[in-house]
């Protein structure tokens, strides 16, 4: 008991602070894009194209990190471009943490042949390819936010899945979970109440991974532009076109590649942290 | 002058003393027991030898000479080359001390080959020479078998000839026994000495038993937290310990010959008086 | 495991036919009349039901033939076969560059255990995890194609070279006939999209070895060697790391399986001429049967990795061997 507690007053260690902090900013720059953005992220200056950021010799002002082969305003497209990244690791985060968890409690604490079912469904899902996989789905379903988003969810519920079941399976075998049963409660109850609230932890870190898994899938999706249409400001459409013109305007690239980069390290950096933060003892 | 001589060895871990002031010395051929409960020292000190001492252990003083060469003043890979031209370990248990997935033979042959320069050819003679010579039968088979299709007494023979291999001038035999059956105990107690009668090896056999000691040794040192208690010759030992403590220790071993003996634990008073002693010491030494 | 390669093959079967748009509205020029709309969809077998469909599908899967690209018109076999060595390549290079960056760091972490060196190079893991491999092959374009251009970063091999190579694996191809020339500038096309995809198998197998070897390096038989004389990179390599090996080689395996699943990604992202690149094309161009192929034969590598791992750990391990 001192030990558990002890363990909830641990202090919060730099790798929090960092990617929480960075995630933070992430969602008010997100939230506050239309008074943060100094231009239309959509508008189109075929005159102004390619200006460098503003330290730079030939910058234009009022474009703070330039501006990409069409005269688009970098900065607005990265504020606007961090709504869709947020919206979809959130969402599509939620929604796979909900399915997987659900079949992973199902498949561990009731054994049998639901088991059987929903771990074959897995053996199955781990020998696609992801990414093709994911294009695949996107290509059947029309492009747009909610077809990414349910790619997701379709795909990814396995690492969810695989991780709960074998912890289901873990507390299902302990002594509470059968004496809670000897008393007559019903198993959907104990499923719910005892075993739930201890795979709980482990759902929270998975969650926050799988956020920003779900942030680089957009990315890549938006990067073979199978995302939203190809104006709309994602990161990902964003580093498509910085690949394509790399050598003329490197900083079409740099920004979304760094934002995307400090993004997907925070909410891994954050699920590392949250792990050492629940369990002290392992790790 | 004596083929192992320990002078005033001192070890601590951080603050904690596991050696104090312990001297210690083993002549060319002799069997010598180091004797003391669990936490004693003994083992640490064959690991000092060795320089195999967990990390967080360190020497604090003293010295170790083996055969004239003080080993804590030579450089780490002259001192390796020392150590495993002249001193082997048999080591306690036989289960985990063979590489799992490695033949016996290059087992014994190869450091022979890669240290000590033999050539591939002798070093393969002399490791079927040697399992013949700990009784193992059919011992070209063995050389191709590996550890987990061996018993436990087998494995230990194995360790054993590995130990001679190099002719070694001192065994350390780091308790043994006592990971064996009793049965196969007795058997490998016998092996060790007469492995060390033909080879004129020094021994120093590390053990909690005074039993054994009494069956294989000629001299024996007793040791209690770390510190020397009582240094004698077996017969006179057992005729008449010295320390309050060896006579309580010797109360508290069972005797082969009278299985159905009353045993008296070490009583609490001599404890608590070697306690204080140790405690003593340390106000003075720090 | 053939029930895996049957379920794979059964989902996308069923999944990239409910696909609303018409693959062949698009094959043929506007106005065409719903004649030649039937006529090409009888050519392709889409005129009958689902599941004949399928069972013609499989039936032809089965003996060697999957169909014919839509987009190329193309047998799909020798179109996916013809890709398949430079995805291998790439796999297998990557593959190698990953084991050795990852073997490098656990030995020397393993050798100053407990040090600053360990720390870092923990640090340094951290990191390679988190990251994917899709940003790692665009922080790699950035630093060596552009701003210390060292390395080509699109396409396999150099337009201009002449291949004289009878099969389509270039890089072995070109060693065994000493163009060393032509294996160069091979090398420096796949380094870039080969270490990307390296970079977080790397980490993991130097998390997991030197973990492994850190527990090795406290068994008894690590201590014997210590007193037979050898230093501590000789039991380290020689003791410890055989015995290292195994646990991690499972691990490893699942892993690699997730590297060549990225390959689609990188390929197209650094317009390397594979499998993952053609994919990518098909699913744009809703070519069914070729998608198809494609993802079957993924699933297919997928499977024959892990049946490889589980073979070599059975090989590796004497109490396998002779059990």
């Amino acid at each position: 008991m001192a030990d558990a507690r002890s363990a909830i007053k641990r202090p919060i260690g730099p790798r929090l602070w960092l990617s929480g902090g960075w995630l933070t900013l992430l969602v008010l720059g997100a939230v506050f894009a239309p008074l943060l953005a100094p231009k239309d992220p959509l508008m189109q200056d075929l005159f102004l194209g390619r200006m460098p950021p503003f330290w730079l010799p030939g910058a234009e002002p009022g474009y703070l990190l330039g501006t990409d082969s069409l005269g688009r305003d970098v900065l607005s497209r990265l504020l606007y471009g961090a709504r869709v990244a947020l919206f979809v690791g959130l969402i599509a985060g939620v929604l796979t943490c909900l399915l997987g968890t659900t079949l992973g409690l199902i498949a561990g604490y009731y054994r049998g042949w639901p088991d059987l079912l929903i771990s074959r469904f897995i053996d199955i899902w781990m020998a696609f390819p992801p990414v093709l996989f994911s294009i695949l789905l996107i290509a059947v379903m029309g492009t747009g936010l909610t077809s990414i988003i349910i790619a997701i969810v379709v795909i990814d519920w396995t690492r969810f899945a695989r991780v709960i079941r074998a912890e289901a399976m873990t507390q299902g075998a302990m002594d509470y979970v059968a004496s809670a049963q000897v008393t007559g409660h019903k198993r959907i109850g104990i499923m719910l109440l005892e075993i739930l609230p201890n795979v709980l932890p482990t759902m929270v870190v998975l969650l926050t991974l799988e956020m920003g898994i779900a942030v680089i899938v957009e990315a890549i999706l938006s990067f073979v532009n199978l995302s939203i249409s190809t104006d709309d400001p994602t990161w990902g459409s964003m580093i498509s076109e910085g690949r394509v013109s790399i050598h003329q305007a490197w900083w079409v690239l740099v920004f979304p590649l760094v934002c995307l980069f400090f993004t997907v390290l925070s909410f891994s950096q954050l699920g590392e942290g949250l792990k050492d933060y629940f369990d002290p003892v392992l790790r | 002058m004596s083929f192992l001589e320990i002078t005033s060895l001192s070890a601590r871990v951080g603050p904690v003393p596991i050696l104090r002031d312990v001297s210690l010395n083993v002549a060319a051929g002799e069997v010598r027991a180091l004797v003391g409960e669990s936490g004693a020292g003994k083992s640490m000190i064959g690991k000092a030898i060795l320089g195999t001492l967990p990390g967080a252990i360190h020497i604090t003083g003293g010295e170790i000479r083996l055969d004239g060469q003080d080993l804590l003043a030579l450089r780490p890979a002259e001192r390796r080359r020392v150590i495993g031209q002249t001193a082997a370990l048999i080591p306690q248990d036989p289960l985990t001390a063979l590489n799992p997935v490695r033949r016996i033979g290059p087992q014994i042959t190869r450091r022979l080959v890669d240290i000590l320069g033999w050539s591939k050819r002798d070093a393969e003679a002399r490791a079927l020479e040697l399992l013949a010579e700990v009784h193992i039968p059919d011992p070209k088979r063995v050389m191709q078998s590996y550890p987990h299709e061996l018993s436990g007494g087998m494995r230990q023979r194995v360790l054993i000839a590995s130990a001679f291999a190099a002719e070694p001038k001192l065994i350390i035999a780091d308790e043994p026994t006592t990971a064996l059956d009793v049965t196969v105990q007795k058997q490998i107690l016998r092996l060790i000495k007469e492995m060390q009668q033909r080879h004129n090896t020094a021994l120093l056999f590390v053990t909690h038993d005074l039993g054994v000691v009494a069956k294989i040794c000629q001299k024996l040192t007793v040791l209690f937290g770390g510190m020397v208690l009582e240094e004698a010759s077996v017969e006179a030992f057992f005729a008449a310990p010295q320390h309050a403590y060896s006579r309580a220790l010797l109360a508290a071993t069972p005797k082969y010959t009278d299985p159905d003996q009353s045993l008296t634990p070490v009583p609490q008073s001599i404890l608590d008086d070697l306690q204080a002693q140790l405690d003593f010491a340390e106000r003075t030494t720090t | 495991m053939l029930i895996t390669l049957f379920g794979v093959a059964v989902i996308v079967f069923f999944v990239i036919r409910v696909v609303p748009g018409n693959p062949i509205a698009m094959m043929l020029p506007p106005g065409a009349g719903e004649e030649d709309i039937a006529r090409l969809k009888a050519l392709y077998g889409f005129d009958k039901s689902l599941p004949e469909q399928f069972v013609i599908w499989v039936a032809g899967v089965l003996q060697g033939d999957f169909g014919t690209s839509i987009s190329t018109r193309q047998p799909v076999l020798s179109l996916v076969l013809g890709r398949l060595p430079a995805t291998i390549e790439l796999a297998v290079m990557a593959l190698v560059i990953a084991i050795v960056i990852g073997s490098v760091l656990a030995l020397t972490g393993t050798r100053h255990r407990g040090t600053r060196t360990e720390g870092a190079i923990d640090v340094t893991n951290g990191m390679a995890l988190s990251v994917p491999d899709f940003l790692w092959g665009l922080l790699l374009i950035l630093l060596f194609g552009v701003l210390w251009p060292v390395f080509h970063i699109s396409g396999r091999v150099s337009p201009a070279l002449d291949l004289p190579f009878a099969t389509n694996f270039y890089l072995f191809e070109s060693v065994l006939r000493l163009r060393f020339d032509i294996w160069l500038d091979l090398v420096s096309h796949m380094f870039m999209p080969a270490l990307a995809l390296a970079i977080p198998l790397a980490a993991i197998i130097a998390q997991l070895l030197k973990q492994s070897l850190k527990e090795t390096m406290h068994l008894d038989y690590v201590t014997l060697a210590r007193t037979h004389g050898y230093g501590e990179n000789r039991v380290i390599t020689r003791e410890a790391l055989p015995n290292a090996i195994l646990p991690t080689l499972t691990l490893v395996g699942v892993q690699f399986t997730f590297l060549i699943g990225g390959t689609v990604i990188i390929e197209r992202l650094f317009s390397y001429e594979g499998l993952g690149n053609m994919a990518i094309d098909a699913v744009i161009n809703r070519d069914l049967p070729l998608i198809q192929g494609i993802v079957i034969l993924f699933a297919l590598m997928f499977t024959l990795v892990n049946l490889i791992v589980d073979l070599t750990y059975a090989l590796l391990n004497p109490r396998l061997r002779h059990g």
